[in-house]
């Protein structure tokens, strides 16, 4: 039922996916409208926090002090989980946590699975593993049945069909669906979507979540959202699997008391989130069972541990997944998610997808950005992802100029040679020179005598696709400050 | 002037090739202001563009130069907000990363006596009249590093204010980047592209003659669009608009 996933060993570079998006006007329509929209429902409800800078600084300290004690914290969280009736599952890769979850599944005795939105289900491409083990996935989050209807792929880590309008939505539904007379309100919407759901609901006995925290001190995991399907999911099946990445855990409830402020003001621009549950192990009073008989938490790794042990890199694992960065990206905003051939886009996207995959595979995300810093200033946890940015270019480099094959790299090359020249003066000044002769055959005068540069060879022709580029001034201001006269002129 | 600092310019590798107009306005605003400006002649590059890009160990060796030719100075004022946040930013990391616990003790004593130009003026010699004049329509561009990294805050727009003659006129979307982003504008050129377009229509709208702003790698950027689209609207380095007297304490 998925489209062809974003699976960044397959995806085409940023570069590439880039130049295709920017030519959808429909979409680039959409997204643009619906970051704007967020963004300043963002921007309302945080300028209301006169704590706000204080409030970020301290869930930066709570996520820095978890990942540091990150395995002490797993095991409390395992202990306590157990202890309430839960059962704990370690998978080191997404192979071993797909495979864990389908022997879940299909020894509940399903052959269906109502689903909670989750990034990491995403991530680890669950849904063609249940379908390729005759297991249908149901998603039961709004914007995820527009795009598992769809046969599409999730743009946005908080609002996956951000690049979909209210028209292309009522297409998907009245043909998958089969309403051919659906209206284009909200509330037909909305309406269509219940029907379809609700008997779901009631329907299938196994469902399947993600979380947004896990909390060692009780052995609870906490979900967040809008809607109040997720509630049904978390309290109607007999049995309940959570899968999680091993970077969600923290280390105590009042922890919440600072991320559930952050997260939903950052996220969807909202005070609080309408659906906030907490659910503990398994409840049984008297052979009766408030919520699932049996519950399930898969912890995931899937490289989050070679990701701690990069000093630079490893506040990447700090995110709480809000897709701020994402809204006030200028580079998402005009791409959309998809360019980035990851279940991550955005800033977080490019600093997070190079690190869980090998880098081999998305070696041109971490230069999908202008280093504008706008993430970093609406990062509810403070991650510094100009930093992580250029530390990952930096590995990119290292990678490609390593061995024989660096020597002819262009740019590497490049890069090099005016290594050797900013070391010293007068190998600058006579670069300097070189240089203007060298633009010479390229530049064309204009009507004040002006010259200019319109077309320029090789990787610089990026440069001269929209833009002209000024000759070089026949003298540099250093030529200028030896010659100057006493009188400053 | 109560106070007359030796001030070191540092020029930057493409003020000093490109823009050396921008260069002439800050020693002519300087000096008008009564200090001294002494440039130190070894000055290349802050290494940003190395660094940024990925290739650090290129920049490495251009913390240890920056070092040698400014210790000496009172002041180091440099006409580039980017060039700036990379220093700030990245060089005390960078002395660490060489283990070289010399270098990091004189970057760190260095850093608090380099300015931007515009901060020079604000925060340092407390100004925001310089006694320039510019009987132009302008709109000013705050770039990213000068409001994000430096947070120069409404420094610049305060200088442009005081100046005689001005119509400032603010531009839509001032914290949006432009695009430029280094390296970014040749190796994502289509998304830089489509970034400066808005950019560019941001000032056409504002009925600007010019733009300004702290970085001219910004302006060169926009700049290199206003004139392939034959607008018409020149950009210009804030300092040259600073240094334009023409009628006023000549």
């Amino acid at each position: 039922m998925s489209g062809t996933a974003l699976d960044p060993r397959t995806a085409p570079t940023f570069p590439m996916a880039a130049k295709a998006m920017l030519g959808d006007t429909q979409l680039r329509k959409n997204v643009r409208h619906a970051t704007d929209v967020i963004q300043a429902k963002r921007a309302r409800v945080v300028g209301e926090m006169p704590d706000w800078q204080e409030l970020r600084e301290a869930g930066r300290q709570i996520r820095q002090h978890t990942m540091e004690h990150l395995d002490f914290y797993l095991e409390e969280f395992e202990a306590n989980c157990t202890r309430a009736g839960g059962v704990v599952h370690w998978a080191k890769d997404a192979e071993e946590a797909r495979q864990i979850i389908v022997r879940l599944v299909k020894s509940s005795g399903a052959d269906e699975v109502i689903k909670i939105k989750s990034m990491t289900t995403e991530e680890i491409q669950l849904n063609s593993a249940l379908e390729a083990a005759g297991i249908h996935p149901y998603e039961t989050d709004l914007a995820e049945l527009i795009i598992q209807l769809g046969q599409d792929q999730p743009s946005h880590i908080v609002v996956p069909a951000l690049h979909k309008n209210r028209q292309q939505i009522r297409e998907i539904f009245q043909r998958t669906m089969n309403l051919p007379n659906l209206g284009e309100r909200p509330q037909d919407l909305a309406d269509a979507a219940r029907m379809f759901l609700r008997e779901k609901f009631l329907r299938v006995k196994t469902g399947v979540s993600g979380a947004n925290f896990l909390i060692a001190e009780t052995g609870g995991v906490c979900v967040v959202e809008s809607e109040g399907n997720g509630r049904m999911c978390l309290t109607l099946p007999e049995t309940l699997i959570t899968v999680a990445g091993i970077d969600k855990v923290v280390p105590r409830f009042a922890d919440l008391e600072v991320l559930l402020q952050l997260l939903p003001r950052s996220a969807t621009g909202e005070r609080m989130n309408p659906y906030n549950s907490i659910w503990t192990g398994v409840h049984e009073r008297d052979g009766v069972f408030d919520g699932p008989k049996a519950f399930h938490v898969v912890l995931m790794d899937n490289a989050r541990t070679e990701i701690l042990a990069d000093e630079e890199g490893r506040q990447t694992l700090n995110c709480i997944r809000c897709g701020a960065c994402q809204n006030a990206c200028p580079v998402y905003r005009q791409t959309g998610g998809h360019a980035y051939g990851s279940v991550y886009a955005g800033p977080i996207g490019a600093i997070l997808t190079p690190q869980l995959q090998e880098m081999h595979h998305a070696q041109s995300l971490p230069y999908a950005s202008s280093l504008c810093g706008a993430c970093y200033e609406v990062c509810p946890v403070k991650i510094n992802i100009p930093e992580v940015l250029i530390h990952l270019r930096n590995r990119v480099v290292k990678q490609n100029t390593a061995g024989v094959a660096g020597f002819f790299d262009v740019e590497a090359g490049a890069m090099k040679a005016m290594g050797m020249i900013f070391k010293s003066e007068r190998r600058f000044r006579a670069a300097q020179r070189l240089g203007r002769m060298a633009e010479t055959p390229l530049v064309r005068k204009d009507g004040q005598g002006v010259g200019w540069i319109g077309w320029l060879p090789g990787m610089l022709g990026g440069w001269t696709q929209v833009r002209d580029l000024q000759e070089m001034p026949k003298e540099t201001f250093r030529d200028w400050w030896e010659t100057r006269g006493k009188d400053g002129r | 002037m109560e106070v007359v600092l030796r001030v070191a310019l540092f020029i930057t590798c493409y003020n000093d090739t490109l823009f050396p107009e921008t260069g002439k306005a800050v020693v002519r605003v300087l000096e008008r202001l009564g200090h001294t400006v002494e440039f130190p002649a070894g000055q290349t590059c802050c290494g940003q563009m190395h660094y940024n890009t990925g290739y650090q160990a290129e920049a490495m060796p251009l913390v240890q130069r920056f070092v040698d030719q400014f210790r000496g100075a009172e002041a180091v004022v440099v006409p580039s907000s980017s060039c700036v946040a990379m220093m700030r930013d990245h060089y005390p990391k960078m002395a660490v990363a060489l283990k070289n616990e010399r270098l990091l003790a004189e970057v760190e004593g260095l850093l608090p006596r380099v300015f931007e130009f515009s901060e020079f003026l604000t925060k340092r010699l407390g100004l925001e009249d310089v006694g320039a004049y510019y009987p132009h329509r302008v709109t000013y561009h705050a770039s990213c590093h000068g409001l994000r990294n430096l947070g120069l805050g409404d420094g610049p727009q305060r200088l442009l204010k005081a100046v005689r003659g001005i119509d400032l006129v603010e531009i839509a979307g001032l914290e949006q980047c432009c695009g430029f982003g280094g390296t970014f504008a040749v190796k994502n050129a289509e998304v830089s592209s489509a970034m400066l377009a808005e950019k560019t229509t941001a000032i056409l709208n504002t009925k600007a003659e010019a733009c300004t702003a702290c970085d001219n790698s910004c302006l060169m950027h926009i700049q290199g669009a206003l004139h392939r689209q034959r607008t018409g609207v020149r950009t210009v380095h804030l300092a040259e608009i600073l240094a334009g007297d023409e009628g006023v304490r000549r």
